[in-house]
């Protein structure tokens, strides 16, 4: 089944994963900017990683049939520091009209401090007056509650924000509804160790149904599985569940939150 | 959307992989009481949370994974701008 992965970061990825991903049919993917492993020293670091998404993860991509999209910010971890924070959100307008960038992201919490709540608050900010979709980070493990509570607090605080385009990704069991109900789209994360496995995705999607949710593999330069969407799909069919459904989570959803960018442009395949 | 399989069907097909799962648990806690000096950890808040998620597995009724993941979150504070 072709699907669309809507959260991985391909710079910290091998060229052979890119062969893994065509093989296993992916036809497009997210990437949303993020933190590096370190701490980057000066925005001009910043620049060139935005030059990275948005020239080379796209042409790299297209070496092998996939669509590559992504998305521009500074992440929550590097928030901590506000002021080359606010260097690298005045650099965001220089990519914002390059084709294939579909919004900011990957903004949010990490330990939901309050320098990472101020810079989240500013590029909500920012997304909102310059009508872009927002992807959003929630915090690992035990912060994942408090800050996903805190996003939704700042996000019901601004009038601007309209649910429907905002994605709320990493949500678990016990945040799903939050981000559900509150209408929002909202993102699983399939990895090995932390935050979902395929089987408890299925088990959330059976509780919450299909609608307004995706899934992804966010692989990055840690522990994680580039190609654990269609480990998903391989436990949504073991479990009988129609095709249809199933590309809806793995296609059709992420399809339709997309193309509210009109940045979007993405070509179906045959 | 709700599963539509039996629960005899998924106890079938589950079985092992829950067995593994609750071996894995009960070979970890071995580990960490064989380990030297066991009594420093007796207090241990993170051994006191997973104590406290054993019995929400124990528990009847569905959701535990829901209510597991709030034993091992921070509660809510909404003051937090404050």
């Amino acid at each position: 089944m072709n699907y669309i992965d809507p959260h991985i970061h391909m710079v910290s990825r091998i060229t052979d994963d890119y062969e893994r991903l065509a093989r296993s049919g992916c036809e497009a993917i997210s990437e949303p900017a993020f933190w590096a492993g370190f701490d980057r020293g000066s925005a001009e670091a910043f620049r060139d990683y935005f030059k990275q998404l948005t020239e080379f993860e796209r042409n790299r991509a297209a070496q092998f049939g996939i669509q590559h999209f992504c998305w521009l910010c500074i992440n929550a971890k590097e928030a901590e520091n506000v002021s080359l924070s606010r260097e690298v959100i005045a650099l965001i307008p220089e990519f914002l009209d390059t084709p294939g960038v579909l919004g900011i992201g990957e903004i949010g919490l990490n330990k939901n401090t309050p320098n990472e709540a101020t810079i989240f608050t500013e590029q909500v900010d920012f997304a909102a007056s310059h009508e872009e979709l927002i992807l959003i980070h929630t915090p690992h493990l035990e912060d994942k509650y408090m800050g996903t509570r805190m996003i939704l607090d700042v996000l019901a605080s601004d009038s601007r924000v309209t649910p429907g385009r905002v994605l709320i990704d990493h949500v678990e069991e016990h945040t799903v509804k939050l981000a559900l109900d509150g209408g929002y789209w909202c993102g699983m994360t399939l990895y090995p160790l932390t935050k979902c496995t395929p089987a408890r995705a299925v088990d959330i999607i059976e509780r919450v149904g299909v609608e307004r949710i995706m899934v992804n593999s966010a692989g990055d330069w840690g522990v994680s599985d580039p190609t654990a969407v269609p480990k998903f799909v391989v436990e949504m069919r073991s479990r009988g569940h129609a095709e249809s459904t199933i590309r809806k989570i793995v296609y059709d959803n992420p399809l339709s939150f997309f193309s509210q960018s009109k940045r979007f442009d993405f070509t179906p395949r045959d | 959307m709700t599963s539509t399989r039996l629960a005899g069907e998924i106890l079938d097909r589950d079985f092992l992989a829950i067995r593994h799962a609750i071996l894995n648990i009960a070979a970890g806690l071995d580990r960490v009481g064989d380990g030297r000096a066991v009594d420093s950890v007796a207090g241990d808040p993170r051994l006191e949370r997973i104590h406290e998620a054993l019995k929400v597995l124990a528990e009847g009724e569905t959701g535990r994974a829901e209510r597991v993941q709030m034993l091992f979150s921070r509660a809510y504070e909404s003051n937090w701008r404050s």
